[in-house]
């Protein structure tokens, strides 16, 4: 047991995560206190000791997965799902049919089920939410679609993606509406459709689950823990990439952001009052003073006026950094209430004010979308072109910019070989109090091919590399 | 004042001892939570199992309303022990969450003996006279004149106490370090005084809104648990429970359109406090299955902001059009 905990260990530092030695140890008498062979109180235990952060869950899980995974009984596919068969064959009758099946065809050397038997008896057992039964058509459809290959070095995705191709959830799930309208006795109100839609989808969740642990549990079975747990390894929540993040990183990122500028929020405002204090506050000091015989003893101070900041955002938002800028306009509008001002102003080759579309808005996602399909950027083609951006950017408005300024310009400034016309730059570091430039490609590439970060980076107070939620985190609380 | 546990606080591993487990199992922790009225999944129930076995609070951590303090509360009444409660906010310090010397006794007691001059001071420490200065000192810096604050008081105290540091993600980051000393080795160090080391190891629950990233050092002492909302089984069972006369299928409905509305982008999801507010509301309007209007009327319930309020109220009637073009 020691040595399995070790390595798992080892794989969640590699993943990553902080584990400090203290909390391994505490996971190792945590062990001592539960019965082994419940899966659940293990994973549990291993959890409440070592996972500090409900980020960092999903990472945690994934590891403990490929770790402590249950190995298949059988030895090849069709062996199994017959097993699996003959195990759950008390099921009652739908079980009995599907084993039956199973077992018929694969003595016939054959395939388990026929794709149609497969996808009516998953109807079926979506429909009554039976998870026995799903779990052993989810066995079933991996072994006859993902066809999966020994050996081969991959994380499983492409086995995951190939099962669910075949599997057509989206056409399951409009059957299963179907269904239930039916059911209803032909029409459904909003509500009871919304709520259907909500609870089949829910189920699909589950049958994807299953099926990606059960892919996980042939690959661990076919090429051990250790060398699988690398091959599935996923960056961090505050890690990824923006630049490279999948839709479902993206999605979880933007939920990170809103508690982010909560964060980021409180620690200003305890900033302003632990902050260096103001004048003395005569009034109070008497007042307090009365406690001591009017020796004023304990000298109270006003609160400074909190300085607020103006902010000017520039984002590029070409194709090539939609995604981060996005990020950066989400962020800095939450918080903006921090700021007397925040003004931004997207640009590919031409350049627009958006600030207007925030404005009374509730809704950010709402006004990023409106910025991308109604704001007024391209000037030529379409393709970034800072020179002629910032130009058009210093004629309009660089006369609002004063000393109370900071501007951000976000974007990896590659210019498509146009003129950089840095001095635009340097003509805002006079006027304004900071220019900062967030730039989210890796350091490494900086100044590579058609990027000249390195011009404008000399007129910048500093130039940041900004590629994850970590070191936008860490910006954020500098800048302020 | 050092304990019992003086001989006992390390193990063979270097643990504190424990003490008498209060739960035989995991199973057990569950049925008395259960039975207390507060529904523990696995997760729950396992690591308040590991909190009593390792003797380690536990930090539990989770959006607003999930029933974080209810657990510590359900803990103390499982375990028919006292609940005492340091609410933390910014600035709390030592003198409110550790101990305070009791300074209006202290001037008191000087005053008295310069004035008295046969004192009858309910004072044992001393003959009643002390002339010496060093006497007086340490006359006053004496048990009767400290004012024990909750964290000192679950550690002296000889019942079974639950410890409960409530929203511990309020207090600054150096004032987290007054709680390190207590949290690992269950005593506080009184200059004037010496060590306290606590009767019986107390449990001890933190909660944490998560506002902000606490300290390494504090989350490496812990026990984490992080409470999200709950399944939808699990929201149904608690609706049951917690509100009387509600129906199975009222209860069955309430849960599945509050897991839907945490399925959208809101400002602030509904909590389970306010599921059961939903539920509770519902059951007085005398409603026995919910329609779209009624649903969008009682909404203000669940959600509190407006712009959040127009979204579940779109949402819920938009699933039309989509669901009509599937036909």
């Amino acid at each position: 047991m020691l040595d399995v905990l070790t390595g798992f260990v080892t794989e969640l530092r590699a993943a990553g995560l902080p584990v400090s030695m203290t909390e391994a140890v505490d996971a190792a008498e945590a062990v001592h206190h539960i019965p082994l062979e419940d899966r659940q109180a293990l994973k549990y235990a291993l959890a409440a000791t070592m996972v500090k952060s409900s980020a960092h869950w999903k990472a945690f899980d994934t590891a403990f997965e490929v770790y402590f995974a249950i190995r298949p009984p059988g030895a090849t596919a069709e062996e199994t799902g017959a097993a699996y068969g003959d195990e759950q064959g008390a099921d009652g009758d739908e079980m009995a049919e599907l084993s039956g099946a199973g077992r018929g065809r694969g003595g016939a050397g054959g395939q388990a089920l026929s794709a149609e038997e497969l996808a009516e008896m998953l109807f079926r057992a979506l429909k009554s939410a039976n998870d026995a039964q799903m779990a052993a058509l989810a066995r079933q459809a991996v072994t006859r679609y993902a066809g999966m290959e020994p050996g081969r070095p991959v994380g499983g995705t492409y086995y995951l993606y190939r099962t669910l191709r075949n599997l057509d959830l989206d056409g399951l799930l409009r059957r299963l509406m179907e269904a239930a309208r039916q059911e209803a006795g032909g029409v459904l109100t909003p509500l009871e459709e919304r709520l259907a839609t909500d609870e089949f989808r829910s189920r699909l969740d589950r049958l994807r689950r299953e099926l990606e642990d059960e892919i996980r549990r042939r690959l661990v079975a076919d090429r051990g823990a250790e060398a699988l747990a690398r091959s599935v390894r996923k960056p961090l929540p505050e890690e990824v990439d923006f630049m490279h993040a999948t839709r479902e990183e993206l999605a979880a990122l933007r939920r990170a952001i809103h508690p982010l500028t909560r964060k980021l929020a409180v620690r200003l405002a305890r900033k302003r009052r632990h902050g260096r204090k103001g004048p003395l506050d005569f009034r109070s000091t008497v007042r307090h003073s009365l406690s001591t015989g009017g020796v004023p003893v304990d000298p109270k101070f006003r609160y400074p006026r909190p300085a607020k900041p103006e902010i000017f955002v520039v984002a590029d938002i070409s194709g090539s950094v939609a995604s981060f800028a996005r990020f950066t306009l989400h962020l800095v509008y939450a918080i903006s209430s921090q700021f007397s001002k925040v003004r931004s102003f997207v640009f590919i080759d031409g350049i627009d004010e958006v600030t207007r579309f925030f404005d009374g808005v509730d809704d950010v996602a709402e006004a990023l979308h409106r910025i991308n399909t109604e704001a007024d950027v391209v000037w030529v083609d379409g393709h970034s072109d800072y020179g002629h951006a910032l130009t058009v950017f210093w004629e309009r408005w660089g006369e609002e910019i004063t000393p109370r300024t900071s501007v951000l310009l976000l974007g990896d400034a590659r210019n498509n070989y146009h003129a950089s016309q840095a001095w635009v730059v340097q003509e805002l570091r006079h006027r304004a109090r900071h220019v900062y430039w967030l730039n989210p490609e890796p350091r490494a590439y900086w100044g590579t091919g058609d990027s000249i970060v390195g011009e404008y980076a000399v007129h910048c107070d500093s130039v940041v590399e900004c590629r994850n939620l970590r070191q936008l985190e860490q910006f954020v609380s500098e800048l302020t | 004042m050092t304990g019992g546990e003086g001989d006992t606080t390390t193990g063979a591993l270097g643990f504190p001892e424990p003490g008498p487990p209060r739960f035989a199992s995991v199973a057990e922790v569950r049925e008395k939570l259960d039975a207390s009225g507060y529904l523990a999944d696995d997760g729950i129930a396992g690591v308040v199992h590991l909190a009593d076995r390792l003797a380690k609070p536990v930090l539990v951590e989770g959006p607003a309303g999930t029933g974080k303090t209810e657990l510590a509360k359900a803990v103390s009444r499982i375990t028919d022990s006292r609940l005492i409660r340091l609410q933390c906010y910014e600035g709390l310090d030592e003198s409110k969450a550790l101990y305070e010397w009791n300074y209006r006794k202290q001037l008191l007691r000087i005053q008295a003996q310069q004035l008295v001059d046969e004192p009858e001071l309910d004072v044992p420490a001393t003959t009643g006279r002390p002339r010496t200065w060093k006497a007086l000192e340490e006359d006053i810096f004496s048990e009767p004149f400290l004012l024990t604050r909750p964290l000192l008081e679950a550690i002296r105290c000889t019942d079974p106490v639950v410890l409960l540091i409530d929203e511990v993600d309020r207090v600054e980051l150096e004032t987290e370090a007054l709680l390190l000393e207590v949290l690992s080795d269950y005593q506080v160090s009184i200059p004037e005084l010496g060590t306290v080391r606590a009767e019986r190891i107390p449990m001890v629950f933190l909660t944490s809104n998560n506002t902000r990233e606490l300290s390494e050092a504090l989350k490496r002492r812990c026990l984490y648990l992080h409470l999200d909302y709950p399944s939808l089984e699990r929201e149904r069972a608690i609706v049951r429970t917690r509100v009387p006369g509600i129906s199975d299928e009222l209860a069955d409905q309430v849960a599945r359109i509050v897991r839907s509305l945490r399925t959208l982008e809101l400002k602030k999801y509904p909590s389970v406090s306010e599921t059961l507010d939903w539920a509770r509301t519902l059951v007085v309007l005398g409603v026995q299955s919910i329609d779209a209007e009624q649903a969008k009327a009682t909404l203000h319930v669940l959600l509190k902001y407006r712009s959040d309020l127009e979204r579940a109220a779109k949402e819920l009637s938009v699933a039309e059009s989509s669901g009509s073009s599937a036909l």
